[in-house]
Formats: C-alpha cells, sequence, structure tokens
C-alpha cells in the first residue's frame, strides 16, 4: 500500500491542485479553454523532461538543452524563411542536427569523462552565443509558414461539422479506452496462461472505469473546445514511445542497469559508453523537437528563446519522481510533474498572483516533491 | 560494581512484516571479549544497531542497561557518550583526509572555538601508539590498505575513552596477517579493561580469541557459552548456529573432471596503466572440462585482477599473451564478449559492481541475458518472472517475492541471486571470486552443493578465495598467486594450508 501511495502521489497531488484552482476560480481554470491553452503551453517542456527523465536515470544532467532548443528552433526559421526549404525536409534535418548536438555531449561525458553538469554547462553558454549570432543580423525572425506554425498552434482537423464539440477527437478518445481496455484484458490472459496471480475481476473493473473515465473526461474538456492539438498529439506520441522503450524493451531495462549501478552493468555485459551516448543523442532530438515546438508556437525565432527551459524540464522530472541517486524514475511521472508545474502556472495567473510569488511558490513545491519522495523511499527501504 | 558492563533484557524489534529481533537477552561481562555469531539474516547487527542508538528507544520493545543504568540512547551520539562505539564492516573514514584529522572527526580538540591542530596530532599520534600502528599521522587515509584502516578505526574510538568496542565482521577484509595482528589488539585492550563485542563469520578466530560466544537464530538468542567453562568447540556453535549438525562443511563431489581442456591463459601478462605497474606477469593455466580449480594468494596477489582481464578486461589493462577458449584463440574487448563465449564472473563485491541494490530480484537475475527471453529487442515480462521464481525456488533464496529490492536481502541469499544471474548466461566455464565472503555457515554448504551440482553438469569452475579451507574443500587443482605471478600448482591430494601459505608469500 505504501508503495502504491509512493506511486501515485504525484496523481493525487495534480488532483488536488486542479481542483483547488478550480475552486478558487469559479471553474475558469478547469474550462475547455484554459486546460487546452495549459497543455499546448506545456508541450516544449514535456518532451524535455521526457528526454530529461533518462539522463537523470543514468546519473547525469543536461543543461544545454534549452539553448540548443533556441538555437535549433531559431536555426529552422532560417531554413524556413531565408532559404525557403520546404517544412517537411526543415524538420527532419533539425532533429538529425539535435541528434548530433547530443551525441557530442555523450562523447564529452562517456569518452572523454568530463562530468556531465560541467560539459552541458560549457553547451550552455555555447549554444546561447550561437543562438545570438544567428539572430543577431536579424532579431526576431518572423515565419509565415502555416504548416510549421500548426504544429504548436493548430488542432486536429474534423470529420464532422458538428456544433460545440469537436467529433474526430471524441473517437480518438473512445479508440483510446478500447485500447487500453485491450491492453488490460491481454496482459491479464497472459498472466493467467504462465499461472501467475491476477487481481481480482473487481479490482481490474474498478480501475479500468477509473482510467477509462479520466480518458472520457479529459477527451470530452478538450473535445469542446477546439479538439486534440497537433501539440499534443505530439507529445502523446513521444510519452507512448519512450514509455514503450522503458518498460518493454531490452534498450530501456539496460539504462536502468546502468543507473543502478554503472560497474555492475558494465561486467553484466552491458555497454556503458553505448547506452551514455544513446540516452544524450535522444535528449538532443527531443531538445531539437522541443525548439521546433516552442519557435511555431511563437510562430517565430526570439534571441532570448529557450531561456531556463532546462531547469524547468529537471524541476518537472524531480516533481515527477526521478531520484537523484540514479537508476529510479518514470517518463510518465516526469509528464506529471510538468503537467503540476504548468498547472500551477496557470492556476496561479487566472488568480492574478504576482509573477514574483509565483516562482516562490513553485521552488516551494519543487522542494516538497523531493522531501515527500526521500521521505517515502525511507519508508518503503 | 557489577560484573555485567552490558545487559540487554527482552529486546524486540520488529521491521514492517518481519520479526528480526524477537526478546533477546545479551549480557556481556566486564573486560570480555565477547563473540556474537550467527547465520546471516539472524539479527546480529539488528541487535548492534539497537545497542549503538542507531534505532533510536522507542523504536524497540525492551531494556539496554549498561554500567548498571538503563539508557535510552536516541542516537548513535548518546551511546558514543556513554561509552560504546562501534565499528562497521564498511569503514567510516574519510579518504582524502588525513589519519589525525580522521581520529579526531566529530569531537575535534579545541582551544576557544578554533581546532587546535597541534595538539590534535599529539593525541593522535598517542593513539596510534596504543593501537601498536607505526604510521604518520599526515598521511592521507586512502594511501593506507584496509587492515590499517580498520587500527585507524579502533583508534578512533579509543580517542573517544570507549568501554565497549563492538566491531562488525573486523577481519572479513583482512589478510591473514592484518587479521592476526587485529585480533592480538583485541586482546591487549582488554588489559587495559576495555570490554570488546564482535560479529564474526570466521570461527576459527572466535574460538581463539572469545571468552563468551552467545549465538542468535532467527531473532533469538540461542546459547550464550562460556570459554572458561571448555563450552566452546567449532562443532558446538556450528549446531547451534544452524540448528542441525553439519557433518562436513565441504560437501562431497563424485565426479571427476574429463580431460578436456576448456580454458587455457598463454605467457598472459596485465599492465595497469592507472597503476603504471605490471600486475600480472607471464601466467600460465589452464582449466578442464568440470574442474574446480581454486585460485589461492594474498590479498593484492592479482587474483581479482587475473579474473577480470580474462572477463573482457572492464578495467582497460594493457594485455599480453593468448587466451583459448575450447582451444580456440580469443580476444575479449569487453565483457559481453566474454559473456557469449560462455564465461561468467561472480564478483567479490556483491553490492558495489556485482548487483543492482534498488533492482528487484528478477530484474538482477535477468540483466545479463534480457537477449534470451526478448524477441526483437522487447522483454517477455512473464517469462522473467517464471525464470526468476525457478531460481529463487532451486537456490532457495529467503525472499516473500521476486519483487523484492535486492539491496533488502541477506548476504547469502545475495550471493544467490548473484549465481543466478550468471547462471542464466548459460556459461561454460564459472569464475568465482571470494563466494562466500561474508556469509554464514548454512548458506556456505548451499552453495558449495550448487557449485558441486554444477561441475557434474560439465561446467568448469574457477574459485578464488582467501579461505584456505574452503580452498582444500572445493578444489580438485590448486594455483597459488603471488605479485601478479603464478608460484605454484598443487593438485588436491598434494595441497596443504602450509605448502599453499609458503607459495603466496614467495617473492613472484
Amino acid at each position: 500500500m505504501k508503495k502504491n501511495i509512493r506511486e501515485y502521489g504525484m496523481y493525487i497531488a495534480l488532483v488536488f491542485i486542479m481542483a483547488v484552482f478550480s475552486f478558487m476560480t469559479d471553474g475558469l481554470f478547469i474550462s475547455s479553454r484554459n486546460i487546452s491553452n495549459l497543455i499546448n503551453q506545456m508541450g516544449y517542456i514535456a518532451v524535455l523532461a521526457v528526454g530529461m527523465t533518462l539522463v537523470i536515470v543514468i546519473r547525469h544532467t543536461d543543461l544545454s538543452v534549452g539553448y540548443v532548443a533556441g538555437f535549433l528552433g531559431a536555426v529552422a526559421a532560417i531554413l524556413l524563411t531565408k532559404m525557403e526549404i520546404p517544412v517537411f525536409i526543415t524538420i527532419p534535418v533539425i532533429l538529425v542536427l539535435g541528434v548530433i548536438i547530443g551525441l557530442f555531449n555523450g562523447f564529452m561525458v562517456a569518452k572523454l569523462g568530463i562530468p556531465a553538469f560541467v560539459a552541458s554547462l560549457a553547451g550552455m553558454l555555447i549554444f546561447r552565443g550561437a543562438l545570438l549570432q544567428v539572430t543577431e543580423g536579424t532579431g526576431t525572425i518572423i515565419i509565415s509558414n502555416k504548416i510549421f506554425n500548426a504544429i504548436g498552434n493548430g488542432f486536429i482537423p474534423d470529420i464532422a461539422n458538428l456544433p460545440g464539440v469537436h467529433l474526430l477527437t471524441l473517437i480518438l478518445g473512445a479508440l483510446a479506452i478500447v485500447l487500453y481496455v485491450w491492453s488490460e484484458l491481454t496482459n491479464r490472459r497472459n498472466k493467467k496462461k504462465y499461472n501467475f496471480d491476477v487481481i481480482s475481476p473487481g479490482m481490474l473493473t474498478a480501475k479500468m472505469i477509473l482510467v477509462s473515465a479520466v480518458i472520457s473526461y479529459v477527451t470530452w474538456i478538450l473535445a469542446k473546445y477546439n479538439g486534440l492539438s497537433w501539440t499534443v498529439v505530439i507529445v502523446i506520441a513521444v510519452v507512448a514511445v519512450y514509455h514503450f522503450i522503458t518498460t518493454k524493451t531490452v534498450l530501456g531495462r539496460h539504462i536502468y542497469a546502468v543507473g543502478g549501478n554503472p560497474e555492475a552493468a558494465q561486467l553484466s555485459g552491458i555497454n556503458v559508453n553505448k547506452i551514455t551516448y544513446i540516452v544524450f543523442g535522444s535528449m538532443g532530438m527531443l531538445a531539437a523537437l522541443s525548439g521546433i515546438l516552442y519557435t511555431s508556437r511563437l510562430q517565430s525565432a526570439t534571441t532570448t528563446a529557450g531561456a531556463l527551459f532546462e531547469l524547468d524540464a529537471i524541476a518537472a522530472a524531480y516533481v515527477g519522481g526521478v531520484s537523484a541517486a540514479g537508476g529510479v524514475g518514470k517518463v510518465t511521472g516526469s509528464i506529471i510533474g510538468a503537467l503540476v508545474m504548468a498547472s500551477l502556472s496557470s492556476g496561479m495567473n487566472l488568480m492574478g498572483v504576482g509573477i514574483s510569488y509565483q516562482y516562490i511558490i513553485r521552488g516551494m513545491v519543487l522542494a516538497l516533491a523531493v522531501i515527500f519522495d526521500v521521505a517515502t523511499r525511507k519508508k518503503v527501504a | 560494581m557489577n560484573e555485567n558492563i552490558l545487559e540487554m533484557r527482552n529486546i524486540t524489534k520488529e521491521f514492517p512484516g518481519v520479526k528480526a529481533l524477537n526478546n533477546v537477552n545479551f549480557k556481556v561481562k566486564r573486560g570480555e571479549i565477547h563473540c556474537l555469531v550467527g547465520e546471516n539474516g539472524a539479527g546480529k547487527s539488528t541487535l548492534m544497531k539497537v545497542l549503538s542508538g542507531v534505532y533510536p528507544h522507542g523504536e524497540y520493545k525492551g531494556d539496554i542497561v549498561f554500567n548498571g543504568e538503563v539508557q535510552k540512547f536516541s542516537n548513535v551520539r548518546d551511546s558514543e557518550k556513554a561509552g560504546i562505539a562501534i565499528i562497521y564492516q564498511e569503514l567510516a573514514l574519510v579518504p582524502e583526509m588525513t589519519v589525525y584529522e580522521n581520529i579526531y572527526l566529530g569531537h575535534e580538540i579545541k582551544k576557544g572555538s578554533v581546532i587546535d591542530w597541534n595538539e590534535t596530532i599529539v593525541q593522535a599520534t598517542k593513539m596510534l601508539k596504543k593501537v601498536k600502528l607505526d604510521v604518520n599521522p599526515e598521511t592521507k587515509v586512502k594511501n593506507l590498505g584496509v587492515g590499517r584502516q580498520q587500527l585507524i578505526e579502533i583508534a578512533k574510538a579509543l580517542s573517544k575513552n570507549v568501554q565497549l568496542l563492538i566491531l562488525d565482521e573486523p577481519t572479513a577484509a583482512l589478510n591473514e596477517d592484518d587479521s592476526e595482528n587485529l585480533l592480538n589488539l583485541l586482546k591487549e585492550l582488554k588489559t587495559q579493561g576495555i570490554t570488546s563485542i564482535m560479529i564474526s563469520h570466521k570461527l576459527k578466530e572466535v574460538i581463539a580469541i572469545a571468552d563468551t560466544v552467545t549465538v542468535l537464530r532467527d531473532g533469538q538468542t540461542i546459547c550464550s557459552l562460556d570459554a572458561r567453562k571448555g563450552e566452546i568447540s567449532e562443532n558446538i556453535i556450528i549446531k547451534n548456529m544452524v540448528g542441525r549438525e553439519i557433518d562436513n562443511i565441504y560437501p562431497k563431489r563424485d565426479c571427476k573432471p574429463s580431460e578436456e581442456t576448456i580454458l587455457q591463459l598463454k605467457h598472459w601478462s596485465a599492465y595497469d596503466t592507472s597503476l603504471g605497474r605490471e600486475i600480472l606477469k607471464d601466467i600460465n593455466i589452464h582449466v578442464k572440462k568440470g574442474e574446480i580449480v581454486g585460485i589461492a594468494g594474498l590479498m593484492g596477489a592479482g587474483r581479482t585482477e587475473l579474473a577480470q582481464s580474462i572477463f573482457g578486461n572492464p578495467k582497460k589493462y594493457k594485455l599480453k599473451g593468448e587466451l583459448f577458449i575450447n582451444g580456440e584463440k580469443k580476444v575479449f574487448k569487453h565483457p559481453s564478449d566474454a559473456i557469449r563465449a560462455g564465461v561468467a564472473y561472480v564478483t567479490e563485491d556483491r553490492k558495489g559492481d556485482g548487483l543492482i541494490l534498488i533492482q528487484d530480484i528478477k530484474q538482477n537475475i535477468s540483466i545479463s541475458n534480457l537477449k534470451s527471453i526478448a524477441k526483437n529487442g522487447i522483454i517477455n515480462q512473464n517469462e522473467e518472472i517464471k525464470i526468476a521464481n525457478e531460481y529463487k525456488a532451486s537456490f532457495n533464496i529467503k525472499a516473500p517475492t521476486i519483487e523484492q529490492k535486492v539491496g533488502n536481502l541477506s548476504g547469502g541469499n545475495q550471493q544467490k541471486v548473484s549465481l543466478g544471474k550468471w547462471l542464466f548466461t548459460k556459461p561454460k566455464i564459472l569464475i568465482l571470486d571470494e563466494p562466500t565472503r561474508g556469509i554464514d555457515v548454512g548458506a556456505k554448504f548451499e552453495i558449495y552443493t550448487i557449485m558441486n551440482e554444477l561441475v557434474a553438469q560439465g561446467m568448469s569452475i574457477i574459485m578464488i578465495s582467501s579461505e584456505l579451507p574452503e580452498v582444500l574443500g572445493m578444489s580438485d587443482r590448486i594455483y597459488v598467486v603471488s605479485e601478479g605471478r603464478i608460484t605454484g600448482e598443487l593438485p588436491i591430494e598434494e595441497a596443504t594450508q602450509e605448502k599453499i601459505m609458503e607459495l603466496a608469500t614467495k617473492e613472484g
């Protein structure tokens, strides 16, 4: 039971925070429009938090991702506007550039043995300079490409024109529920095949109803506004892929083994350097994606893009239960962490809380989350 | 004055789901050396943690009477103030600090509010003399061997005016000379009126030094044996520890090794670039199918280095010479190459580089061979559970479920998980580095039995061990290493402890 509290603590905290803000703002917080905005605004931090989770799991950190995102966003803007390269070429090019930058960080950490904190601090300075360099002549670069801008602002098209509700979103939500129920049932069937204990049918039904209700509610809220945004689609895709890799694959297991005990992992036949490259490479790619999401949302590249993204991502990961000691932390947890932080900002903005207090409160929440984490960990051990 | 310096009455300590101590009574006479023995998980360390205030008053039931007064320690500082000092197996020294800084760390000698370093050095030198350690107090601790570090820990305890000294397996990591040295020191301290409690798995030591032996089993006091009444013998202690008689600690093996050579090293040398010297010199050894080859030698002779140089060379030594597996020449660039070729290596330091303590039993067992239960890189987690449960059952790993974190298991059970992990890679050659260090008699016997079963199935085992009885009891053939060289090869029929020691101390 204690283990469960630890696991679901963040979900409970999120629900609590949302309930409090909804109450304090007379329901404004939970309105379709606000929730849709909130989720779209956190997209570029969410993808960073996913990558950062793995970096922290293998006991490193990457401070460069904020300005890498800013710099690559500016490069994307230049490619699109000045060089008039089509958007479907620009995006893969930017993602590949991100991977290359990430691999270089991995090279410094794995091969040269520089502490990741220092190596990525250097990267942070370098890419901040690079961002200023490419935007120096022009200042802000305005992007007029409609397809590119839709990534950060657009919504998926609808198949029918119903008043006040987005039909495709509802259909996708229903599909998600079906998929979820199906996966729970196959899982249970497989476990039975192995003669393992399974949870009672009653518990399973209760769990399925609860999760389905949550999916239905979120879908309904989004469908009442403009439906699913492209940002949400991208974030869900990234989370789904990373969740799958971390929980189901050999690669994922190797990443957690390296984080749990690098020496033992090495002696278990795992190539620790290779894992380090992969994790930093993926971080670079997600930084590039973050840059694309942010630039597209603003419809322009600015000289200050990317400032403090890395700290928001790290905070989201820690709030989401990633352990600084390495080897512990879930991708889904970090997304919840990002949602908690975004909800705080959004809610406090609606209530008209001054920006100075907002920082102080977010800092306190971060500290509280880590205190909670440390306290529950002690109890379990 | 009371005859007993310490009396622990009806101590009960529970952890979630486990009663670690159940109504334990424990009495220590003033000025004696009292040994506390028991299998892993019997509750020895827990009892000492209750005594030293690691588990504060209120977290356990029962009374601690020290020097005739009921004590209610709320932390380690309280127990130290009362005159109790505990020295753990994992030493608590700061490697980057000097000897004198370490000795007075936490209770610095002050003049006003600043530290009086001159006085500190003077006092530290006195303490070093008391423990008969001849080192410059300004040496950094990291430059000293484990044996000397142990003595510094004792010096630190003495500097706090300790009356009762508790040592948790002090000789586990020491070689024979250092162990003897330490035991002599304890006897010396006894004459100065210091009472000692020693936890140890090495029964020979216990018999040599103890005035009283208390045996714990499953969280209960089984008996207290008095040496002065001639109640102590190895058999009696073992019988009380395991609750049954073990006639032979080393189970018999019927099979003989075959003539087929499975592993061979020719002119094998290794150069450690970080130390800047050659650590293995011109080694020629071979291992036959179905054979247990013992590698004996003193600490630092190069035994672990030999194992690691064969097992994919993770420390990146510069290697020379040739390695043959089944007559085929092989070059392993990474442990993964060695695993693929059928070599497995159970490390000496289970916690440090053997297991992933924060992961559970099943994840630790599968980690080296996930490939075999994965399709397209996706793990079949049900298959994983099945396999882990099989190892848990066949090795008798004591844990509620395979979802138990390995860090919460006792040493013997951790070692069984290590064995399971490596057997799951289906090796032909199993290298065991100190396979029974820090493990109780019962678990040792189980591990020896598993080893016998494995060689009966045709596996070959290289066993590195500092315990000579173990080397003599389990090996078919013995190599002795000294200063990076093989100084002798002994068939088991000719091997004796004396011969091995002679070869082990021979200049390389």
